[in-house]
């Protein structure tokens, strides 16, 4: 069945759209990432303009991750505090983003700076996951105990000031590497269209130490609300959100993020993380190779507008 | 200005207009199926027909039917970046661009014959008869210009339009039903931009341009889709608010659909 994109201004294929919402849907509700990592690159390849698909893919992350942080909630698996800290520097990530996005699509070289930043963020995270992923596997098949490494060294990251007490998670830090860290997260969502969740998790479990318990769950509140925000000022700074293409999305997304959930609460922990460091690097390297080979064709059309 | 002097100025133009018309023998009256296209949701191109016919008057020299017709329509117009890839530090970005001014986002040519054979080549570039005569400006430096057909950019440029359909060259669209009766389809693509189309219909006999016609229709947004565009256009603002909204329903709803109790 077509439907014409009001927006994006092409017919597209409702089935297909979707299809591809439910597979990406499951993929997140299985490790508890948005997706857009995988949303945004299957709509390009669609046909759908890379600055349109970065824009709708944010309100379809919220969707997914709110229905997401709900059953969370129920759990109690969210720490608000620290949400509302990592948000505060969310935010301003997030304002910046769209600034240099807008700043970037004028310049031309928006497609250049996704590419290659998906190249490193993929391949680096990818990596790390992978390979850690790998020695947790090995630790528990020699008998040891598969805890993930928590050292009681506290690092840098614990002399800093600003401390305070996250009781939900039971730790004690201070607000600064919590900010930056949302500020990061908010910014890279709203250049890439992606939530970050894939980066996010990591990044709390190794860098702040927030216990697994905690992370998923307060990792899709802060995906959440950048994401709206992200939907709002792509909406009024670019005019470029495809609602109805959102919609279609969403759908296939909520639903098929609820199997995916069920798929991943039978994976072992460790299994997961392999898997998904997986899923990143080869995206990662996909990119990779299409910077790398020759292209098709060596020439690409972009309109600039001055219409008449 | 007053009447009268108005009066004038009409009768001088129609005395003008009265002064140029025997030198035109024949006449183009043409049609275009539907004058405006409107999109909707289950909007995925079309195919609009120009018909029309050649009227000849007691000027016509006697026994002429050997007519050729070139139809060109072109759609809205935009600037246009043609970008060129080139491997820098090991992979491929891109290095060399040009900007095409104000062309045609849709562009198609149709004829009755070969381009070639209907006019001399140097009159097949002065009424711009087929993709490699159109003028296509392109910022050059300081310069606006055209250039030569073969150059790298402005052939990329039209063989990806081409290739999505959004440029095109019939030379045997034109089918002539009557000596004097023609039509073409002229197909619109499911991307084909929003916008106001112009069709121009040139008649030639023994490879001189005859007479030549104007006729436009439209491709316009209608109901849902230019409420919704409009929307975003218009009141951004709300619109991110309503997406926004309808992002945690959708999420909400899916959290008490798929609840395990």
């Amino acid at each position: 069945m077509q439907l014409y994109l009001p927006i994006a201004d092409i017919p597209v294929n409702v089935f297909l759209i979707l299809a591809m919402g439910a597979a990406v849907g499951f993929v997140s509700g299985m490790f508890g990432i948005g997706g857009g990592f995988l949303m945004t690159p299957l709509l390009i390849f669609v046909g759908i303009a890379p600055a349109v698909a970065v824009a709708s893919v944010a309100s379809h992350i919220a969707a997914s991750s709110f229905s997401g942080a709900i059953s969370y909630w129920r759990r109690r698996s969210i720490d608000p505090i620290l949400a509302l800290v990592l948000l505060t520097g969310g935010t301003v990530g997030t304002a910046l983003g769209v600034w240099t996005f807008t700043l970037l699509r004028s310049l031309g070289q928006l497609d250049l700076l996704i590419a290659t930043s998906y190249v490193i963020l993929l391949t680096t995270v990818g990596g790390l996951m992978f390979w850690e992923g790998l020695r947790a596997l090995l630790r528990t098949r020699r008998g040891g105990a598969a805890t993930i490494r928590r050292p009681g060294s506290h690092g840098w990251i614990h002399g800093l000031p600003l401390k305070m007490r996250f009781k939900r998670s039971k730790i004690y830090l201070s607000v600064i590497p919590v900010v930056v860290i949302g500020l990061i997260i908010g910014f890279i969502g709203a250049v890439m269209g992606i939530g970050g969740g894939f980066i996010l998790v990591p990044l709390m479990i190794y860098v702040l130490r927030v216990p697994t318990s905690t992370v998923v769950g307060t990792s899709m509140v802060l995906t959440l609300v950048t994401m709206i925000f992200a939907t709002l000022l792509h909406a009024v700074t670019n005019h470029l959100v495809d609602a109805v293409l959102a919609l279609i999305l969403m759908i296939g997304g909520v639903t098929g993020a609820q199997f995916g959930a069920r798929a991943g609460q039978k994976i072992r922990g460790e299994h997961l993380r392999l898997l998904l460091g997986l899923l990143v690097l080869a995206v990662g390297i996909r990119f990779a190779v299409e910077l790398v080979i020759r292209p098709a064709d060596l020439f690409t059309i972009r309109e600039t507008g001055g219409g008449v | 200005m007053s009447a009268r002097a108005s009066l004038i100025v009409a009768s001088l133009v129609l005395g003008a207009a009265l002064a140029i018309s025997p030198a035109c023998a024949e006449r183009l009256i043409v049609s275009v199926s539907n004058h405006r296209v409107t999109v909707t949701p289950n909007y995925s191109g079309e195919e609009l027909v120009l018909f029309g016919s050649v009227e000849k008057d007691a000027q016509t020299p006697a026994g002429r039917n050997n007519y050729d017709l070139v139809v060109t329509v072109s759609g809205p117009r935009a600037d246009m970046v043609t970008r060129r890839k080139e491997r820098k530090f090991g992979i491929w970005i891109n290095t060399d661009s040009r900007q095409f001014l104000k062309v045609p986002t849709y562009l198609a040519l149709f004829s009755n014959r070969p381009f070639d054979a209907i006019a001399s080549p140097e009159v097949q570039r002065r009424q711009q008869l087929g993709l490699n005569n159109v003028l296509l400006t392109q910022r050059v430096g300081p310069d606006f210009a055209d250039v030569v057909p073969n150059d790298p950019f402005r052939s990329a440029f039209v063989r990806l339009r081409t290739q999505h359909g959004l440029y095109r060259e019939e030379q045997s669209a034109v089918t002539f039903l009557t000596p004097t009766l023609f039509r073409t389809g002229i197909p619109l693509p499911g991307e084909v931009p929003i916008g106001t189309y112009d069709v121009e219909i040139k008649l030639f006999a023994d490879g001189t341009l005859v007479t030549r016609t104007e006729t436009a229709f439209e491709i316009v947004k209608v109901g849902f889709e230019q409420f919704i565009a409009n929307a975003a256009h218009n009141n951004g603002f709300a619109y991110g608010l309503v997406t926004a909204f309808m992002a945690l329903m959708t999420g909400w709803m899916a959290s008490i659909v798929f609840r395990k109790d």
